[in-house]
């Protein structure tokens, strides 16, 4: 490129600019660069229908009951329930975003195999999986209300899709290599600057009322020890596209893989497909870098908590 | 009429006394600069919705005690409040903020606003508007919006006119200090009529969350 005088100018002049928002970022609130929504960047096109158009009929009611299931789960589906987490919490939007495990994404792409269980699973038998990990209680039955409304809302959702195709927004999406290993002490420091103010210094998030507002990220209260966000791999893709909320993309990857990190590295509900030792469920169901049960982190082995209690 | 013995009223003398006891500390020796904030916020702290000026009874003290540094130091800009909160020491934050936190919150709502904005505002402050970025006010400010811990102020119990001036100040940058850059981050995706429902729809709720029926823990 030829070297102009105003060129020269100008870079000197955007250095001046740069210095200046710099500076501005040393305020206290200034804000960090943060995108519109998890959307962005998955290339998703689909929008699913607007909630105004839900049918006023029984179908409708159906629909709208899995919607509710959606926002507020300890509440609408109560008897399957083990901790204090809401669908919504990982689906944002009720299920509705890209980029934020979309159930129109899933719906289209079930029946499907899964190495979880190693078997075709039905979307039915999918959603028994979110109950029985990630919301630390029981699979309702097939049939049962509850699945036959998420069932219904899902398939609402994804009208006009088409089945078993790749469909972009589907899941989180990739968050590129952490340029150092994951580490706990750079994701402690990630999590008290943007993620306490929220989910709280222990963690343990907060409630109004008995009700949820930030939910626990570890602990009695959290997913357990089985959920798919006991991966970090896949914790670190949710909390780039999508935390701290409302400024999806504002986290580096090394923070999002470095805080997906911390939080997985803390204890929780036992992994109900408990094998009588931490040793042999580990070798079934958590071999991978990604899963720390099993693992001991700052002196203590992740998982070793016993059984499973009954519920 | 019932008949009151000796010793019931003396019972009930003490449980009188007890409750003056029981006060928060701020009822009872309210500080003296309280009397310049109550010539605009009110005796009972609920402010004037009519001048816009914001109910500060039953605030999280963390962030009334924030606001007065913040309008101090220009963090929050405004010339009324900056030159009330520049005088003041730490210890009378301190004790200003402790004394509006321990107050109560009474009193109604504003009037319900025209269906359509009622219907525009609910859903803005229940679900949001993720099409544009815009998380529901409930997500932080929770259920009813009735406020959680001492970072998420409740913003039932507000007026219209102050929650509009409020996310147009966010947006406009004359008002920050909010963790994370959150409430600038979403204030910029607003519209103006997003803006105006959302307020008229918060001013018109009421002031406490009704009993739950979700599981307690």
């Amino acid at each position: 490129m030829k070297r102009h005088p105003t060129a020269l100018a100008l870079v000197l002049l955007s250095s001046g600019l740069l210095q200046a928002a710099a500076h501005a970022a040393d305020a206290p609130s200034a804000p960090p660069k943060a995108e519109i929504n998890a959307a962005v960047g998955t290339g998703a096109t689909f929008t699913p229908p607007p909630e105004s158009s839900i049918p006023d009929d029984e179908f409708g009611k159906m629909i709208k009951l899995g919607r509710d299931i959606m926002l507020d789960t300890p509440k609408y589906a109560k008897a399957y329930v083990g901790n204090t987490l809401s669908c919504v919490n990982c689906h944002t939007d009720a299920g509705r975003m890209a980029g934020s495990a979309p159930l129109w994404a899933a719906y289209v792409n079930y029946p499907a195999y899964r190495s979880k269980n190693k078997k075709v699973n039905t979307y039915e038998e999918r959603i028994q999986g979110c109950f029985m990990y990630s919301q630390n209680g029981k699979a309702p039955p097939l049939g049962s209300e509850t699945l036959v409304a998420l069932e219904s809302y899902s398939y609402w959702l994804a009208k006009g899709l088409p089945t078993d195709e790749k469909v972009a927004g589907r899941g989180y999406p990739d968050v590129a290599e952490p340029a150092q290993s994951p580490d706990y002490v750079r994701g402690q420091k990630v999590y008290d600057a943007k993620c306490a103010v929220c989910h709280g210094a222990d963690g343990q998030g907060q409630y109004v009322g008995g009700e949820t507002v930030f939910p626990p990220l570890w602990g009695d209260k959290s997913f357990n020890w089985g959920a798919g966000m006991g991966s970090y791999k896949n914790a670190a893709k949710f909390i780039y596209a999508n935390m701290p909320y409302g400024m999806s993309y504002s986290l580096t990857p090394q923070e999002a893989w470095d805080v997906a990190y911390f939080m997985d590295a803390h204890e929780r509900p036992q992994d109900p497909r408990w094998q009588g030792s931490v040793a042999a469920t580990r070798a079934k169901f958590h071999d991978t870098k990604f899963s720390l049960y099993g693992i001991r982190v700052n002196g203590k082995l992740l998982g070793d908590t016993g059984a499973p209690k009954k519920r | 009429m019932r008949r009151i013995n000796k010793s019931t009223r003396w019972v009930w003398a003490m449980a009188a006394i007890g409750s003056i006891c029981a006060m928060p500390a701020g009822w009872a020796a309210a500080p003296p600069e309280a009397a310049s904030c109550a010539a605009c916020h009110g005796a009972d702290g609920m402010g004037n919705a009519a001048a816009g000026y914001p109910r500060l009874a039953g605030l999280p003290k963390q962030y009334l005690a924030d606001q007065l540094r913040y309008f101090a130091d220009g963090t929050r800009q405004n010339a009324v409040m900056a030159g009330m909160a520049k005088p003041l020491t730490a210890a009378q934050i301190d004790a200003l903020a402790a004394y509006y936190a321990g107050m109560k919150p009474k009193g109604g709502s504003a009037p319900a606003p025209s269906a359509a904005v009622a219907a525009a505002g609910e859903r803005l402050a229940r679900r949001g508007d993720w099409d544009k970025g815009i998380p529901a006010c409930i997500r932080c400010h929770g259920p009813g919006a009735v406020g959680v811990g001492e970072n998420f102020p409740p913003l039932v119990g507000q007026s219209a006119a102050y929650i509009e001036a409020q996310i147009k100040a966010w947006k406009d940058g004359s008002r920050r200090g909010d963790p994370l850059g959150m409430m600038h981050t979403v204030a910029l995706r607003m519209s103006d009529t997003q803006t105006q429902d959302v307020a008229q729809w918060l001013a018109a709720q009421p002031l406490t969350l009704k009993p739950s029926t979700a599981a307690k823990h």
